[in-house]
């Protein structure tokens, strides 16, 4: 469904992303996960063209990514998107959120936007908090929202760039349990996290990112629990969220030298 | 215009401003006045003065309004595009309706100055109110009282354009 070709970006001198490559199959969850400054989220900015790449392809359905305009604001009608900070629009209710886009985009009428959007609103378990603004709920709430408002438009897949990543401990669970559930439900994701428990549980494949490439693509088990290549005699754990990253920041050469072939 | 992702209309947006802001409002009133006949347009004093005035003001309004949109965070766009709004759209139904909430206040003042302003005109011999009063004084001859009752005027109509902003702030204040 998505389909990325030897991609290059870079910003000023900084190279974001070098020869990337990347498939995603329809109704398959991707996990891309990596260190800060890796280029994770700029791939996930390119899926969508919110940042533009400088070389390679990117395919849609297998049309390439059109140029800005129209064609292009159709395919991101197409494909929803969730983002680190949530950009709930600040001067709307919730249920605004929700409903402008269908009815300016798709030209749904207001009642049936409405009636979707507290649909939306109570499967993502907000359906309360509809009439607030948005500076009213919390980072937990908000971040449902977001997700509801990407939803509101039925996309063909969803873009997720670090979803939790400014929410409180305590309330990363609920929006994962979101996440889980659209998963279960067969939507088409690519996620960038540091959540490793997600990663582990949810992820068809996942795709570890170093430097702006790819470096190790998988699928969670044998990323996660398999005997590990690097450095012999020593001893892993396994079952903790914070032991994958160690096996991961392990394998992008990170502590230990890297394994060749 | 100077938040256009177009150089063109940045680039024009910023003339506007610059040439606008960077002479006196009385030497455009003046060059205006003077300057327009010679080179064939004739209108009346009160019409001239009024665009030069609109022209003037407009360019503090168009920096108002560029230092709101600044103060809208990139977020809010881009959750809006990638949404499938177009660039105007976004701009419209997004950016826009928070930037001018932010800049209620400044663009009130904006408002008052422009009203102030207004008594540069009677420097070119247009009858506006600071006008009219020393047209009164020169023939009572009581400057005190007419100048006083001409300041209150001024005054009464600035409270008017600073009440309405201030309720206008209020009712549209965006709670981020």
């Amino acid at each position: 469904m998505i389909e990325v070709r030897s991609l290059h970006k870079r910003f000023g001198d900084h190279t974001a992303l070098k020869d990337v490559d990347l498939d995603v199959a329809r109704g398959e969850v991707v996990v891309v996960i990596g260190p800060s400054g890796s280029g994770k989220s700029t791939l996930c900015r390119c899926l969508n063209r919110l940042e533009t790449p400088d070389s390679g392809v990117i395919r849609f359905d297998g049309a390439d990514l059109p140029a800005e305009g129209r064609a292009l604001a159709r395919l991101r009608a197409d494909v929803g998107m969730v983002f680190q900070s949530f950009n709930l629009f600040q001067h709307k209710t919730v249920l605004e959120n929700l409903t402008l886009a269908p009815t300016r985009v798709r030209g749904t009428s207001r009642a049936e936007a409405e009636r979707n959007a507290r649909e939306l609103l109570d499967r993502v378990g907000i359906g309360e908090q509809a009439d607030k603004l948005p500076a009213q709920l919390s980072g937990g709430q908000q971040q449902r929202a977001a997700i509801a408002r990407a939803l509101a438009m039925r996309p063909k897949a969803m873009l997720f760039d670090e979803p939790t990543s400014a929410l409180d401990p305590e309330m990363v669970g609920e929006v994962l349990d979101v996440m889980t559930g659209l998963a279960r439900d067969g939507m088409t994701m690519v996620v960038v996290t540091h959540e490793m428990g997600f990663a582990r549980q949810v992820a068809d494949r996942v795709v570890f990112m170093a430097d702006g490439e790819v470096v190790e693509t998988g699928e969670p088990s044998a990323f996660f629990d398999s005997p590990p290549r690097t450095g012999p005699g020593t001893s892993w754990p396994r079952s903790s969220a914070t032991s994958g990253t160690a096996v991961i920041l392990r394998r992008a050469g990170h502590g230990a030298p890297p394994e060749k072939g | 215009m100077r938040v256009s992702p177009v150089r063109v209309l940045r680039a024009a947006g910023m003339a506007y401003v610059e040439v606008l802001q960077n002479i006196p409002l009385l030497v455009w009133l003046v060059i205006a006045v003077f300057g327009l006949p010679e080179i064939g347009v004739i209108a009346g004093l009160f019409t001239t003065s009024v665009v030069v005035i609109a022209l003037y003001q407009g360019a503090y309004m168009a920096e108002a309004v560029r230092s709101g949109i600044n103060a809208v965070p990139a977020g809010q766009g881009e959750a809006a595009r990638a949404l499938g709004l177009s660039f105007v759209q976004s701009l419209r139904l997004v950016v826009l309706p928070q930037a001018l909430r932010t800049v209620v206040q400044p663009l009130g003042n904006i408002a008052i100055m422009t009203l102030m302003n207004t008594a540069l005109a009677a420097a070119v011999g247009v009858v506006e109110l600071t006008a009219a009063a020393n047209r009164v004084n020169l023939a009572e001859a009581q400057p005190i009282w007419i100048f006083v009752t001409a300041g209150l005027a001024y005054m009464a109509l600035s409270g008017v354009l600073g009440l309405a902003s201030g309720a206008l702030e209020r009712k549209w204040a965006i709670l981020r």
